[in-house]
This record gives C-alpha cells, sequence and structure tokens, in this order.
C-alpha cells in the first residue's frame, strides 16, 4: 500500500504512506515473535505487501498457555453475553469494510468487488454464529426420557483450547468461517492463518481487540502451518484441532500427534465451499456432552 | 500367580469393631446353569453361519470363578477379518435400503428374543465374566433389551434425529469390546448400527467370547439377513486387523486408553470415523451435608459393583474433612456385610475378577498403594480357593500423586482423598487426564448444580450413581475418548452427518 513518491519539481513531494508492522496476538497483546523472525508476504503478483511474524514453536506455546488461562472466563460467560460480544466484532468489522476488502484483494488477487463479496459473507458469517450461542445447548442437548424416576439432562460444553489451521486459501471468509464457530460455544483459541495470506488475519486481531472479547480467547500465529501445527498438535494442554488449513500429508501426522492426549480432531474436507451455509458441522465436533443425573423423590 | 487377601481371619464374622454382629447366615442360593448348553467349541459367525478360523487356531475361554474350561472359540486371523468385512460390505446395500420400519422390526425382535432369553444370557454371561447373577440378571440383561428397543424406534424415525433430513449411514462398522460388560456393550454398538442401517463386524474381548456368540444365536433365530452381523473372536491381534482394514467405514472402541490412543494413530489420515469411550478415574465428592447412609450405598455402587471393573467407576473417594471418620465408619460397616464368591449365588454381591492378568494388575497396583504410603483395608472375607479374586479395598491417606489416585485399576479398590471446600473438591476431581464421570453428594441443589457444571466428565451422577439407560448419552472428555453412546446423540456416530 505504499505510494511511491514522484518528484515533482517545485512542488513538495507527495505524502509517504506509513506502513505497518505486523505483531502477532497473544493474551490481548501484540508481540513481535520471541524468535524475532519475519517473513516476506506477497501480493497474488509477487509484489512485496509486508513482513508477517514468523512465529516459533515458543509463540505457540505462549499461545496456548493465554488460551488456557482465557478458557475459564470465557466458557463461564453466559452464552448471552458472549453472543453480544461477537456481534461486536461484526460490528467493528462493518466499519473496516474498506480495509478487508483492501487486505483480501490484495491477498487473494481477486477483483474488489469479489473481495468486498467475501469480506460482506465474512461479516454476515459472524452475525450467523454470533446467534449460535445461546440456541447451540437448546439443539444439541436436552432432557432423557430414562427408564427409572431421574432427572436427566444432556448439555454440550465447550471443549477446551483448539488449535485452528485456517485455510490457506480464503484469507478472510474461510478464516472467519473456522474461527467464529470455535469461539462461540466457549472454546479458546489458537489461529494459524494461512501461510501464504496472513494480513487480513493479523488485521482482524485489531478488531478482536476493540471488541470486547476477553485477551486470550483468540491468539494469532502467522508464521508456516507445518511448522506451528506440529507442536500445536502435540501439545498435553490442547484439547483440540482443526486441521482445515493442513495439507492430506500434514493432516495425517498431526492426527497422529494428536492421538497422545486424545485430541478432538476435524479433519480437512476437500474443497470445502465458504460461500455455502455452514449449518452446525463446524460447532459440534468441539463441544463435550456433559449428562447430569439426579433423583427425582423426596 | 500371586494372590493376596488382606485381614483374612479365615472365618465369615466381621471383622472387630467394623461390623455388625454375625445373626445368621446365608445358605447358598445358586441359580442353576442347567438353563445354558454350552458347546465345547465355537466358530466364528461370518456371514449368516459358523465357520473355523482359516488356519484353525481356537483358544479357550474359562470361568474366572472356577478357572473350568467353558470352550473352545475359533481365533480369527487377518483372513478371516477380512472375509467378515466383505459380508458385511456386501450385505450393506440392500440393508441400508431396506425401509426404517423394516430394520426396526429386526431390532425389536432381536430385543424381544433378548427378553426371553435373558436368564439363560445372565447365566452365561455370569460364567464366562464372573460377575455376580445378581447384576447380570437385573442390571445388565435388562439394559440390553432396553437398548434393542430403544434404536428400534429410531431406525424409522431418522429424518427427525437433528441430523438433516436424510441422514445415511457410514457403510461397515468395525467395533471392538471390552470383557466387563460383554453383552451390554455389544448392544451399546450393535443397536445403534443396525438401526441407521451399517451393518458390523464386532470382536468381542477374548476372555468373554461367549455371550456375542451366543447373541449370533439370537440374529439367526430373529431371520436376520447374512452378514449384517459379523462376530469375530480372538485377541488384540484380530482387533488390530479389524480397526486397520481399509475397507471399513467407521471404527468404534470401548476398552483401555492405551489401546484407544493406538486406534486413533492408526485411522489418522484416513476417511474412516472414530468413536472411542476408554478409561476413567472418576472422583465421587461427598459433602458435610449429604445424607450419609445413601452416600455410602452411591460409593459401594460406585467401586464395587462389578468388582470395579467399570470405566465409569467412582475410584477416587473425595470426603469433605469434616465428615471423613463418620463417612469411612459407615462404608466399612457396610463393606463388612458384603457377599464375595461363587458369581453363580443370588446372594453374591461381589463376584471374580475377570482373569489373571486383570488380578495381576490390581495386585501390582494395590501394592504400589501401600508402598507410597498409604493405609490399606478391606473387610475380613474369605475368598475361594481356585478363581480370580481380589478383596474389596479401602485406601486412605491417599495423596493426588499417588498411583492409586492418578491411574485406572480397574478392580475393587477405593482410595479416599479428602477436601475442604468446593473449589478444592473441583480441583481434584478435575486434576486427572480422564473425564468419564463423577459424582456428587450433597443436599443442597445450587451446590450440586454448580459443581455439575465445573466438572470436567461426561457423567455426572448427582445423590446417586452407575445410573444407565439408553435414552441417556454416556461417553467421555479428555483421555476417557471422544463421541457418546446412547440417545439421540448415540445415531450420530453412525451417520453420515
Amino acid at each position: 500500500m505504499s505510494d511511491t513518491p514522484k518528484a515533482t519539481a517545485g512542488r513538495a513531494a507527495p505524502r509517504l504512506g506509513v506502513l505497518k508492522t505486523y505483531k502477532l496476538y497473544i493474551g490481548g497483546k501484540f508481540p513481535r515473535s520471541e524468535s524475532g523472525r519475519v517473513y516476506e508476504v506477497t501480493d497474488s503478483k509477487g509484489n512485496w505487501l509486508a513482513h508477517a511474524p514468523l512465529s516459533s514453536r515458543k509463540d505457540a506455546r505462549d499461545a496456548v498457555a493465554a488460551a488456557r488461562k482465557a478458557f475459564g472466563g470465557w466458557s463461564g460467560a453466559t452464552a448471552y453475553n458472549r453472543g453480544q460480544i461477537l456481534y461486536r466484532v461484526a460490528e467493528m468489522l462493518e466499519g473496516r469494510r474498506d480495509q478487508f476488502t483492501a487486505e483480501v484483494v490484495a491477498a487473494e488477487g481477486v477483483a474488489r468487488g469479489k473481495a468486498a463479496a467475501r469480506v460482506d459473507a465474512a461479516i454476515d458469517r459472524w452475525v450467523w454464529y454470533a446467534g449460535w450461542s445461546d440456541k447451540i445447548a437448546q439443539v444439541a442437548g436436552g432432557a432423557n426420557p430414562v427408564a427409572g424416576p431421574y432427572f436427566n439432562l444432556s448439555s454440550p460444553e465447550p471443549t477446551g483450547v483448539v488449535a485452528v489451521l485456517a485455510p490457506q486459501e480464503s484469507s478472510f471468509l474461510g478464516l472467519v468461517s473456522v474461527l467464529a464457530p470455535v469461539i462461540v460455544t466457549g472454546n479458546t483459541a489458537v489461529l494459524v492463518p494461512s501461510e501464504e495470506r496472513p494480513l487480513p488475519a493479523l488485521s482482524l486481531s485489531e478488531v478482536l481487540a476493540t471488541s470486547d472479547l476477553p485477551g486470550g480467547v483468540v491468539n494469532v500465529l502467522s508464521g508456516r502451518t507445518s511448522e506451528l501445527g506440529t507442536p500445536l498438535a502435540a501439545h498435553q494442554d490442547v484439547n483440540a484441532i482443526d486441521l482445515t488449513g493442513a495439507g492430506p500429508e500434514l493432516a495425517r501426522d498431526l492426527e497422529i500427534a494428536a492421538a497422545d492426549n486424545l485430541k478432538r480432531v476435524l479433519r480437512p474436507a476437500p474443497s470445502e465451499d465458504w460461500a455455502a451455509d455452514p449449518g452446525t458441522g463446524r460447532l459440534l465436533p468441539f463441544l463435550e456432552t456433559k449428562t447430569v443425573w439426579h433423583p427425582v423423590g423426596t | 500367580m500371586t494372590r493376596e487377601t488382606p485381614q483374612v481371619t479365615g472365618g465369615t464374622g466381621a471383622a472387630a469393631g467394623t461390623g455388625p454382629a454375625k445373626a445368621f447366615a446365608y445358605a447358598p442360593a445358586p441359580e442353576s446353569r442347567a438353563i445354558v448348553d454350552i458347546a465345547p467349541s465355537y466358530g466364528l459367525f461370518v456371514d449368516g453361519e459358523f465357520r473355523d478360523a482359516s488356519d484353525g487356531k481356537v483358544f479357550k475361554t474359562v470361568s474366572p470363578a472356577s478357572e473350568e474350561v467353558l470352550s473352545e472359540v475359533a481365533q480369527a486371523s487377518a483372513e478371516d477379518v477380512d472375509t467378515a468385512v466383505r459380508a458385511a460390505r456386501a450385505a450393506h446395500a440392500e440393508w441400508a435400503a431396506l425401509p426404517g420400519a423394516e430394520r426396526a422390526k429386526y431390532l425389536f425382535r432381536i430385543a424381544r428374543i433378548v427378553q426371553e432369553r435373558a436368564r439363560e444370557l445372565a447365566v452365561l454371561e455370569t460364567l464366562d465374566n464372573g460377575k455376580p447373577i445378581r447384576e447380570t440378571r437385573d442390571a445388565d440383561l435388562p439394559l440390553i433389551a432396553a437398548h434393542f428397543f430403544y434404536y428400534a424406534g429410531w431406525a424409522d424415525k431418522l429424518p427427525h434425529a437433528g441430523f438433516g433430513p436424510d441422514p445415511r449411514p457410514l457403510g461397515v462398522a468395525a467395533q471392538v469390546i471390552p470383557w466387563n460388560f460383554p453383552l451390554l456393550m455389544l448392544a451399546w454398538k450393535i443397536a445403534p448400527a443396525l438401526a441407521t442401517g451399517n451393518t458390523v463386524v464386532l470382536k468381542p474381548a477374548e476372555t468373554t467370547p461367549l455371550s456375542a456368540l451366543f447373541f449370533a444365536d439370537i440374529c439367526r433365530q430373529a431371520g436376520l439377513p447374512r452378514g449384517v452381523v459379523n462376530i469375530v473372536t480372538g485377541a488384540g491381534p484380530t482387533g488390530a486387523a479389524l480397526v486397520a482394514h481399509p475397507d471399513v467405514d467407521k471404527v468404534a472402541f470401548t476398552g483401555s486408553t492405551a489401546v484407544g490412543k493406538e486406534i486413533a494413530r492408526t485411522v489418522a489420515g484416513t476417511r474412516k470415523r472414530l468413536t472411542l469411550e476408554l478409561g476413567g478415574k472418576g472422583a465421587n465428592i461427598v459433602f458435610d451435608d449429604a445424607p450419609i447412609d445413601q452416600a455410602v450405598e452411591g460409593i459401594v455402587n460406585g467401586i464395587y459393583f462389578n468388582g470395579g471393573q467399570v470405566c465409569c467407576a467412582g475410584s477416587r473417594l473425595l470426603v469433605q474433612e469434616s465428615v471423613q471418620d463418620e463417612l469411612l465408619d459407615a462404608l466399612k460397616r457396610r463393606l463388612a456385610t458384603l457377599r464375595i464368591g461363587d458369581p453363580l449365588d443370588k446372594n453374591t454381591d461381589v463376584g471374580a475378577i475377570n482373569s489373571a492378568e486383570q488380578l495381576a494388575r490390581i495386585t501390582e497396583l494395590t501394592r504400589a498403594g501401600e508402598a507410597e504410603g498409604a493405609e490399606r483395608w478391606s473387610p475380613a472375607c474369605e475368598l475361594p480357593s481356585t478363581g480370580y479374586w481380589f478383596a474389596p479395598t479401602v485406601f486412605t491417606n491417599v495423596t493426588q500423586a499417588h498411583r492409586i489416585a492418578r491411574e485406572e485399576i480397574f478392580g475393587p479398590v477405593l482410595s479416599v482423598l479428602t477436601f475442604r471446600t468446593p473449589d478444592e473438591a473441583v480441583a481434584k476431581a478435575n486434576n486427572t487426564p480422564y473425564g468419564l464421570s463423577a459424582g456428587v453428594w450433597t443436599e443442597k441443589g445450587s451446590r450440586i448444580l454448580k459443581m455439575a457444571q465445573q466438572l470436567r466428565a461426561g457423567v455426572i451422577w448427582s445423590n446417586t450413581f452407575n445410573k444407565f439407560d439408553p435414552t441417556s448419552p454416556f461417553g467421555g472428555y479428555q483421555e476417557s475418548g471422544f463421541g457418546r453412546e446412547g440417545g439421540r446423540h448415540g445415531l450420530e456416530a453412525y451417520l453420515d452427518v
């Protein structure tokens, strides 16, 4: 987004754009990678856009720790409150439509109109998932008519800390489509955005930080999906992993690593259509069903 | 084999100071085993008929209470597993295409035949497994029939189950089940699989294969189409071959966490869907306002039901410090009245341990408990001289670091810890990689609900324990596995959703 200065005789030089140093989002703060590494992010034609932090295993561990710390408060918040906050994210995104459209144009190499439609769809998706917060328990749980004098109720609960490998192609609509369903039910997330197209995700962090979302609920680590996926899949304090952004080989390796503490695994589905109605298919894999019994009587 | 019989006094009298005075002795009340006709040998049940293993190999199944050989059973090779999967595949299209109402009728038939043969199956299960007839007759068999009835009713109502208007079966289900509830686990697996239009290949545990083979006969009696249910008997390698078979669409496993992890690795990167019901280290939390007598019954039911060989057993008792002495005195008094011995005796409360191998594991872990400084107690009781037996055991002075507080023992061994505040109880209860069950005992309703919210376990029993019902989802958090069995939730594991 740099404006190339042109020397114009006799007049002041046009204003030089101020570039942004993109940073990670961990525990509600914007640190650089502890490794000090960055990598080049280019547009679809290979032009330099920015440096993104190249997150390390240590950044991944810090992000998991932050997500764990945030889990109690976020999962303990009322569903109404979580829905309000997700809706607030959509509100903040609405005000930044132009910025995200420009970033999607740069990241995905699509025409402005198409990018705008994708950003609009992503905002609408936040709103759609926001509405699920206080409804999923009624759809996925309920009273069980057991053959005996017992009150018996099943309710869905968040699984815990979820590592999310976001899709590689769809830098914003795909990203939102995998993130929102994880957190709306009370999970906290460590999000690895598209390796080549991380900038919309890093800008989304700024929106999340100003949307009343408690720090640590979403943590964003730009970098190499395979380098970050490995420690996240093996991490004993991660409860689930969404492998959407991993290729078949990496997904298999990560699923094997995830078996060590029996993480819940969402396998990548070939050519998922991000524009389609998502249904509950991305909500349910990160929920546990808890069934409570109590005798009925005196 | 080593056998430990702590504090056996030789007689049946109660231990001094812990039990009531012996007023009378029970006369033996054995259930007749004449109702069961166990053949000297059994084959695999594949494509609607019994057949020998391709390499002719067999293994013996014994009665854990007497070490008597009950029968010889075919040991399925990888080739046999392949044959069984092919049979299930061949049967699938027609079975899935059947109107749900017709599939339902087969399941209703099975449910009815199970009821009709309930007494025979209860005796058989007690012989092969070693658990008391009181449990197989009053708990296992009624629940088995109930599961088939429940899922029979779903077969023609699947569009209403909440998984879309046209939920499809997955195909061939590979099912591997344990020895603690052999026929009940079979019912939990087969009933939802058939209701949803899948065909199955099921491997029962190597120490308890007989009731599954009797179930094969029930399938024959019900006129179930060939290949819809296949039973392959064998040990670990048979199960591994089944799970790894490339033409299996779904794997369902109940058993140890270690094997569950191995299976998760095996199916990684494949299209196979997986559900796992694994181990547990359930906390049974007793507050100072709990009804003590009811809590004691719940604790006994929680850890001595099926000799503690229950994944959701309440194996850790967390008692509020102020009532520790009162509760433990009452518990010990109650344990002194438990009757241990012949599982076929209708008065027996605690039967045999399922196998020599399992007994050795229980023995090893309880020795570790003593070595690590916990205090061991068992009621005075006489254990039979043959078979695999372990006296009901209570460990006090247990800390969270002790192996007996961390590892699943899968035997009649209770580890007692204490707490002072509800927060401490929650922290200790959740201090485990498992998350299958928990119990809460208190008269305060708001506290029950708060505890139930905070405990990380799939089933919370409040003021009760070890209750099961086909309409009630069952399954774990964390390393207790994933997926739920029972209820509407139990259908999801067998549907393409």
